[in-house]
């Protein structure tokens, strides 16, 4: 019998390497990408007043995908002025029965193509294909859901008030999420009567003109969304424009600032959806190997281009050995690289820029005297890469624990008390949002109750849902999108006072 | 991942008390097991299902699978027929063609392990035999491990027992952790496997805390379900299971395998746990000695799905034995 043990020890496996998974890369064919895009005004394609047009690159190849209209200040006022006609022609006397028919087609248009929306959205921003697969895209399609669900109960959404459209929403959206912003502004603004300029990032303008054809398919009446492509320039005419009632942003803290001051004095309404630097706190009796899942998800989800990313992870110290062992272990599974590859975890940096911008905040972090981690992981030679990054040692005056990186890097920092910990999460500028990681229920509705963050998620991190609220506190902005408190922002109930429908 | 090494040196058996740990000991280790969030397992073991296995990749995992399979007929009617046809079945899975490797070993009942042994002798092939009162654990103690001495001494290389779920689900872990003690003693140099039976459970913290129990213990693997019960193995009981040994092992230095069984007939599901293991435990696992899948009926899925990615076309059910 030990003979025979012996004898099977000795089978020796066939393959001595590791386990290699071949390449699994999801098909470009179903995508069509026009050689050049016009802007999206009145329900058509039309070539820019402005006559200049900008290339957007793929960056995980840097290769040239198409070029993009540039909108000039002429061609955001052709916009605005067909958001303003078709609003008052058309889309405020529809019922909202109607207007949600409308968005009920975009959703399920958007579930029809997802894969070809994926697949564009991942070529144009390098986002890996399984999150815009299994979470950009699902819920995108969920807001248009579930806002087309509210449009014809606006009058039961806010009881004693009546609530009318504001009419033309000016929306300026980030690269970060490019269709799933522009499904979290379009949607309740048309559920609610508005019509829409929408401003899409110059990085990733593919998937909303994707989009504006899907809207063209649904027939949705002419002007009710234009979209207007270009660079900050851009942005800045139509956040300026005067027939624009409604400013919607997403984006850096620096440029929200900007519009604010525009904006001031004018009357129009506004959002601000700006910058993070959020807190993801792993108590000792947390579920370790799920923490470690959730401060992945919440850091190297989306190559930390992600608002509300947990950059800051505070560690209670009586764990923190054992935690950072487990996190430089799972580090090292992750699979950086192609991102339309089914199996690749982290993608690619939106665009060189950024990748600067990240470069030089993780040179500083050095420099300051942070300790840096990174996994052992080969990069593609072209396009814009970044190795997932940790810090350990860092303090809380340093600049990476300070300034939104948006990018795959996590800072460090201990704790030895509940209150210590809730000190240090708060001590930021921004509030966007926080995690909390502990076994005991009790403490978690402590910390959710004294933590200054417009989302604390509860033993998981980065989880979205269309029916829940999301927005910031001081420099991460104000307003919320999503939800019932997503509505408000796009109604008006001040001039319908004493008014009935 | 750190380096590949697939081939194992096979840990020797180990004595109770080799590890370390005594009763008491192993008791409060149980209790002081890092919690498990049901939601984030799950959602882990649902992400690393979508790994998409292709081509080379897959068919290095298939031939993989058939190494770490534990062919098994556990019937009331098995007969010395029944098994001497699995043997077969084991030693070579498909007899047109050679390059099919041999399963890892036979999973029969105790009184028919003689009949495995004479098949087997002379191959690569294992015999291992449930025993300990299975698949409930609850038949006296001194006959629970009489029945493993007689499976050992009847030619049994493994021997499945079940963690005794009454002691356990009652708080009785010493008494848990002592009967299986004994029963690695009474395996003397075969290699135990413990079952935990994962769909009894109720939790995901139970699964982790039965894992280091029955690791404590000295099992050489540990093991998720009998194949008895409507639930068998899952891929969250399984990730947790790894995880429990992957800890387990950087705390103590010791490797120990897991098994995954119970309901696991398709090609597709066993690469799901080979994603599981390699990015949870690593290439160091990725072997017979230290992963097993127990099955009944997978072999000929493997076997297909082999002879599509080879041939890129599906062959009949009638080209594959049925034993």
């Amino acid at each position: 019998m030990t003979d025979q043990l012996e004898q099977a020890t000795d089978q020796k496996p066939r393959r001595a390497a590791p386990w290699e998974y071949a390449p699994a890369p999801e098909a470009k064919d179903i995508v069509t990408i026009r050689p050049r895009y016009g802007l999206f005004i009145g329900g058509r394609f039309v070539e820019p007043r402005s006559g200049r047009y900008f290339e957007t690159v793929s960056p995980s190849t840097e290769q040239r995908l198409a070029q993009v209209a540039e909108a000039g200040k002429e061609d955001v006022d052709a916009a605005v002025k067909a958001a303003r006609q078709a609003w008052e022609e058309r889309w405020r006397n529809l019922p909202g029965r109607e207007r949600a028919k409308y968005l009920y087609r975009i959703a399920r248009a958007l579930q029809d193509r997802s894969r070809e929306f994926a697949v564009l959205e991942s070529m144009d921003g390098g986002k890996p294909i399984k999150e815009s697969r299994d979470v950009d895209l699902p819920l995108a399609a969920a807001h248009f859901f579930y806002y087309a669900g509210w449009a014809d109960k606006l009058d039961y959404a806010f009881p004693g008030r009546v609530a009318r459209p504001l009419g033309v929403a000016g929306q300026v959206i980030p690269w970060n999420f490019p269709l799933l912003m522009a499904a979290w502004k379009l949607a309740p603004a048309l559920a609610c009567g508005n019509t829409a300029v929408l401003k899409p990032a110059e990085t990733t303008p593919l998937t909303a003109l994707l989009l504006a054809q899907v809207i063209q398919e649904v027939d949705l009446p002419p002007g009710v969304v234009n979209i207007v492509t270009g660079a900050g320039e851009t942005g800045a005419a139509l956040v300026a424009h005067p027939g624009v009632d409604k400013v919607a942003f997403t984006g850096s803290t620096e440029v929200g600032k900007v519009i604010r001051r525009v904006v001031a004095g004018t009357g129009k309404r506004l959002t601000l959806e700006l910058g993070g630097k959020a807190a993801n706190i792993v108590f000792d009796d947390a579920p370790l190997d799920q923490a470690v899942e959730g401060v992945v998800n919440g850091i190297y989800f989306n190559q930390g281009h992600v608002c509300c990313a947990g950059s800051r992870l505070f560690v209670q110290e009586s764990v923190f050995e054992l935690l950072l062992e487990k996190l430089k272990e799972r580090l090292q599974t992750l699979r950086v690289g192609d991102p339309l590859d089914k199996n690749t975890d982290v993608g690619a940096i939106n665009s060189r820029e950024q990748l600067e911008k990240i470069e030089e905040l993780v040179g500083s972090g050095i420099e300051e005297g942070a300790e840096i981690y990174q996994p052992e992981c080969v990069l593609p030679e072209r396009g814009f890469w970044f190795r997932p990054t940790l810090f350990t040692g860092v303090s809380q005056s340093h600049r990476i624990a300070r300034e939104e990186i948006f990018g795959p890097v996590l800072s460090i920092l201990t704790f030895r008390t509940p209150d210590e910990a809730l000190e240090k999460a708060n001590n930021t500028p921004y509030g966007l949002s926080a995690g909390v990681w502990t076994e005991k229920g009790s403490r978690i509705l402590w910390m959710t109750q004294r933590l200054r963050a417009g989302v604390v998620w509860a033993n998981t991190f980065n989880r979205f849902d269309p029916s829940s609220p999301f927005g910031g506190y001081k420099e991460s902005g104000f307003g919320r999108e999503g939800g019932l408190h997503g509505l408000e922002p796009y109604l008006d109930f001040d001039r319908a006072n004493g008014r009935r429908r | 991942m750190a380096t590949s090494s697939t081939e194992i040196e096979r840990s020797g058996a180990v004595p109770p008390g080799a590890l370390g740990f005594t009763a008491t000991q192993a008791a409060g280790l149980v209790a002081r097991t890092a919690a498990v969030d049901a939601v984030g397992l799950e959602e882990r073991a649902a992400s690393l299902a979508k790994r998409s296995i292709k081509r080379e990749a897959k068919l290095w995992a298939l031939d993989l699978a058939i190494r770490c399979m534990d062919l098994t007929t556990l019937e009331g009617a098995d007969t010395a027929g029944k098994v001497v046809a699995v043997c077969a079945k084991a030693v070579r899975p498909d007899p047109t063609d050679p390059s099919i490797p041999s399963v890892g070993a036979v999973c029969i009942y105790p009184l028919l392990v003689p009949v495995a042994a004479g098949q087997l002798k002379g191959t690569t092939v294992r015999v291992a035999s449930v025993a300990g009162g299975f698949p409930a654990g609850l038949a006296p103690l001194e006959e629970r491990l009489g029945e493993i001495r007689e499976a050992v001494r009847s030619g049994a290389d493994e021997v499945d027992i079940v963690l005794n779920r009454s002691a356990f689900l009652s708080g009785r872990y010493r008494q848990a952790f002592e009967e299986i003690a004994a029963s690695r003693e009474a395996c003397g140099d075969a290699h135990l496997k413990t079952i935990l039976e994962v769909g009894e459970l109720g939790s995901y913290d139970q699964v982790r805390r039965a894992s280091v129990l029955a690791m404590a213990a000295g099992s050489d693997f540990i093991k998720t379900s009998t194949g008895k019960l409507s639930t068998g193995a899952t891929l969250p009981a399984a990730l947790c299971m790894m995880e429990a040994a992957r800890d387990f092992h950087h705390e103590t230095g010791r490797r120990v395998g897991v098994k995954v069984a119970g309901g696991i007939r398709q090609s597709k599901q066993a690469i799901q746990y080979l994603v599981l293991l390699y990015e949870t435990l690593g290439p160091d696992w990725m072997g017979p000695d230290l992963f097993r899948i127990g099955a009944s009926t997978l072999l000929n899925d493997v076997l297909m799905q082999i002879a599509k990615e080879r041939t890129g076309r599906y062959q009949g059910p009638d080209y594959f034995t049925v034993d």
